[in-house]
C-alpha cells in the first residue's frame, strides 16, 4: 500500500461512514433499503386507501363516518404522533451531535407517543366494537375502516419495538455518533408512520 | 481523494431544518383541517380543502422531518414512485366507478333477523342509528 493510500485510508477510518459516503452507495445502503421498503409499503397503503375510495364513491349507503368515529380523539392521537415526529428528528439530532442524554431523552418520548397513540386506538376500536356494533362482517365501511387503522396500527406497534431496541441499546452505550445512520434509518419509518396516519385521519376520518 | 471525500461529507451533512418550525407548521395546518371540516362547507369544497390540506401535510413531513429536501435526488425519485402508481390505479378505476349501479337499501333497525324480515340472509345485517 503507498504512502498517500495508506493515508486516506486512515483519514476514512476517523469519520463515520455515513457522513463520508454520498447517498446511494455502500455506505448508505441501510438508507437506501429502508426508502425502498416504505416505496413498497407506500404503494400497499396507496392500493388500500384507493379501493376505499372506490368502494365509497356515490354508494348512498354509506354512512356519515362522523356519526360513529369521534374525531376529537383521533385529532388527539394525530397531534400525538406529529410531536413524536420532532422528537425522533431530536434524538436524531442528539445522536448526530454526540449528545447521549438528549438522544436517550427524546428516543425515550418517542417510544412513549407511540405507545399512547397504540393506548387510544385501542380504547377507540374497544368502544366501537363494543359500544357502537362496529364489525368488520357489517359492512364496507366497517370493514375498511378496521382494516386501513388496523394495518396502521400494526406499523405504529412496529415503530414502537423499532424504536425501544435503539433507545436499549443507547442505554447499553451501543448506539454512538458513529452510528447515528441506525437512528436516521429508524426515523424514516417513523415519520412514514405519521404521514400515512395524517392522510388516513383525512381520508377515514374527515371526508 | 481525501480532499473530495471530506467535500462529499460537507454535501451529506445535514444543516438541519428548523424542526419546531415545521412542527408549528403541522400543527396549524390540522387546526385549519378540523375548522374547514367543522364549517359546513359544501362537500366539494369541503373534500378538496381536505384533501389539499393533507398533502400538504405530508409534504412537508416527507421534505424535513424524511430530509427529502436535502437528500439526492435518486432517493426522490424512489419515494414519487409510489405516488404516481396510485395515482396511475386511481385512473384505472374510474370507469368502473362512473358505470357501476349502487342499489339503495332500507335498513330497518330493530329487525335483523332475515327469516322474519324476509331479506337476502347474505346480505350485511342492517347497521343501528348511533347513539347520540
Amino acid at each position: 500500500m503507498s504512502e498517500a493510500a495508506a493515508a486516506e485510508t486512515h483519514d476514512h477510518g476517523a469519520l463515520p461512514v455515513d457522513q463520508l459516503e454520498p447517498s446511494l452507495t455502500p455506505g448508505n445502503l441501510g438508507k437506501l433499503g429502508m426508502w425502498t421498503f416504505l416505496a413498497g409499503d407506500a404503494m400497499t397503503f396507496g392500493a388500500g386507501i384507493a379501493a376505499y375510495g372506490a368502494l365509497r364513491i356515490n354508494n348512498p349507503n354509506w354512512p356519515t363516518p362522523a356519526d360513529y368515529l369521534g374525531i376529537t380523539t383521533t385529532a388527539i392521537m394525530t397531534f400525538i404522533l406529529i410531536c413524536s415526529s420532532v422528537t425522533m428528528v431530536e434524538a436524531l439530532d442528539g445522536i448526530q451531535h454526540g449528545k447521549q442524554s438528549k438522544f436517550r431523552m427524546f428516543m425515550g418520548l418517542t417510544v412513549l407517543g407511540g405507545i399512547l397513540f397504540l393506548g387510544m386506538q385501542a380504547f377507540e376500536w374497544h368502544h366501537l366494537i363494543v359500544e357502537k356494533g362496529m364489525s368488520t362482517q357489517r359492512d364496507l365501511f366497517d370493514a375498511t375502516f378496521f382494516i386501513l387503522t388496523g394495518f396502521h396500527g400494526c406499523h405504529v406497534f412496529g415503530g414502537v419495538v423499532y424504536n425501544s431496541v435503539l433507545l436499549i441499546r443507547g442505554m447499553m452505550g451501543k448506539i454512538t455518533q458513529a452510528k447515528s445512520g441506525l437512528v436516521e434509518i429508524a426515523g424514516l419509518y417513523w415519520h412514514f408512520v405519521d404521514l400515512v396516519w395524517i392522510l388516513i385521519f383525512t381520508f377515514i376520518y374527515l371526508i | 481523494m481525501t480532499t473530495q471525500a471530506a467535500t462529499g461529507a460537507y454535501e451529506v451533512e445535514h444543516s438541519g431544518p428548523n424542526y419546531i418550525a415545521v412542527f408549528i407548521y403541522l400543527a396549524v395546518l390540522t387546526g385549519i383541517e378540523l375548522g374547514v371540516y367543522a364549517m359546513g362547507l359544501p362537500h366539494v369544497a369541503k373534500v378538496g380543502l381536505l384533501v389539499a390540506l393533507a398533502w400538504a401535510k405530508a409534504v412537508l413531513v416527507a421534505m424535513y422531518f424524511m430530509h427529502l429536501a436535502m437528500e439526492k435526488k435518486a432517493l426522490a425519485i424512489i419515494a414519487i414512485v409510489p405516488v404516481v402508481l396510485v395515482t396511475f390505479l386511481c385512473f384505472m378505476l374510474l370507469p368502473d366507478l362512473t358505470s357501476r349501479m349502487w342499489t339503495k337499501t332500507e335498513h330497518k333497525i330493530g329487525a335483523t333477523n332475515p327469516a322474519e324480515t324476509g331479506e337476502n340472509p347474505v346480505a350485511p345485517p342492517p347497521r343501528p342509528m348511533p347513539k347520540q
